[in-house]
């Protein structure tokens, strides 16, 4: 699971009223190379949480990002470099999500989180 | 020149996962058979719910990175065996998708709201008993429950939800489904559709549906 992925998923818990960020539990984090693509990046950054993806990052031992950021760094190369690394190129391999309500583990199984609920929960 | 998509061989398998069979064949020749456009559409964030196999996300992942579009891609299914199987799939042909086992979006309807620009669903669209909808394993593949509508009319709202202002859905309908009437119900929420492909088999007749939002419906 990459980054942008936990970026995007909430707890979806019954009841929970702010699910998000979900708190990483690691076990084994995996760097993987993808492809660099500024437009892509830049597409993406106002959708990003952007401190959730900092503080994901830093869990996941990647302590490269700005506790802040805005538009005008997408012109450097080097702040697009560690947005990609940070956003595309390290995957939750094993862990946990954690719900920062109920403290519900959503369990991460070679690369897969399981969102799924029991009856009970939904 | 044939575009590369999903090779059969290299697709994986497990006795609880749908394999590709006539309306998988269906929605990837509807994706070829539209190719141009999706390359011109640029997508940022594709989505395939219920990948099943894993067949059509990494087609479609083939077909745009064959026009160079340089898309992420995420996956999802209610049977945890589905994406391990779309996993291994997609890693025979060398592409990449986020894959989550949830049902259908849930957990992330709320931050993926507006940002998906082409979704791609082959549902369970089987009339069946209503009380074997959302059944583990294999039978959540099919099973569509009343008019095989049970299944259809959660997604289209979370569909709705989760397409970008110039998103596009395409989804395989079956004609028990009556894909005039989704179409119809789609419209209301404004969007235009198009049958993209029809294929009509021994056993069933199936339509492809493509829908994008239309200011002036």
């Amino acid at each position: 699971m990459r980054l942008l992925t936990h970026n995007m998923l909430s707890s979806n818990m019954k009841g929970v009223s702010n699910g998000f960020p979900l708190r990483i539990e690691v076990e084994k984090v995996v760097e993987k190379q993808v492809d660099f693509n500024p437009d892509f990046l830049k597409n993406m950054f106002s959708k990003v949480h952007w401190k959730a993806l900092a503080d994901a990052s830093r869990i996941m031992g990647y302590a490269e990002l700005p506790e802040e950021a805005d538009r005008s760094m997408l012109d450097s190369d080097d702040f697009l470099r560690k947005f990609h690394h940070a956003l595309l190129e390290l995957h939750l391999e094993e862990g946990a999500l954690v719900c920062p309500e109920t403290g519900r583990r959503f369990p991460v199984n070679k690369g897969i989180p399981n969102m799924l609920l029991h009856e009970d929960e939904v | 020149m044939p575009f590369r998509i999903a090779q059969i061989r290299l697709v994986s398998s497990h006795p609880e996962v749908y394999e590709p069979c006539d309306d998988s064949f269906a929605l990837v020749d509807a994706l070829l058979a539209d190719r141009i456009n999706l390359v011109k559409h640029q997508p940022a964030l594709c989505m395939e719910v219920g990948c099943g196999s894993g067949y059509v996300i990494t087609s479609l992942a083939l077909i745009l990175e064959s026009g160079s579009v340089g898309a992420q891609y995420l996956a999802t299914d209610i049977n945890p065996h589905a994406v391990r199987v779309t996993q291994e799939t997609l890693e025979a042909h060398g592409v990449h998708a986020e894959l989550i086992s949830t049902n259908i979006a849930s957990g992330l309807e709320q931050r993926l709201t507006g940002m998906i620009d082409v979704m791609v669903v082959n549902p369970p669209y089987v009339p069946t008993p209503e009380d074997e909808v959302g059944c583990e394993g294999i039978v959540s593949a099919w099973a569509g429950g009343e008019n095989g509508r049970s299944v259809i009319d959660k997604i289209l709202p979370i569909a709705d939800n989760l397409l970008s202002e110039k998103g596009w859905l395409y989804m395989v309908t079956l004609a028990a489904n009556s894909p005039l009437q989704i179409c119809l119900k789609m419209r209301e929420k404004g969007y235009a559709s198009r049958i993209v492909l029809q294929r009509s088999t021994e056993e069933e007749s199936l339509h492809i549906i493509k829908f994008w939002r239309d200011a002036d419906i």
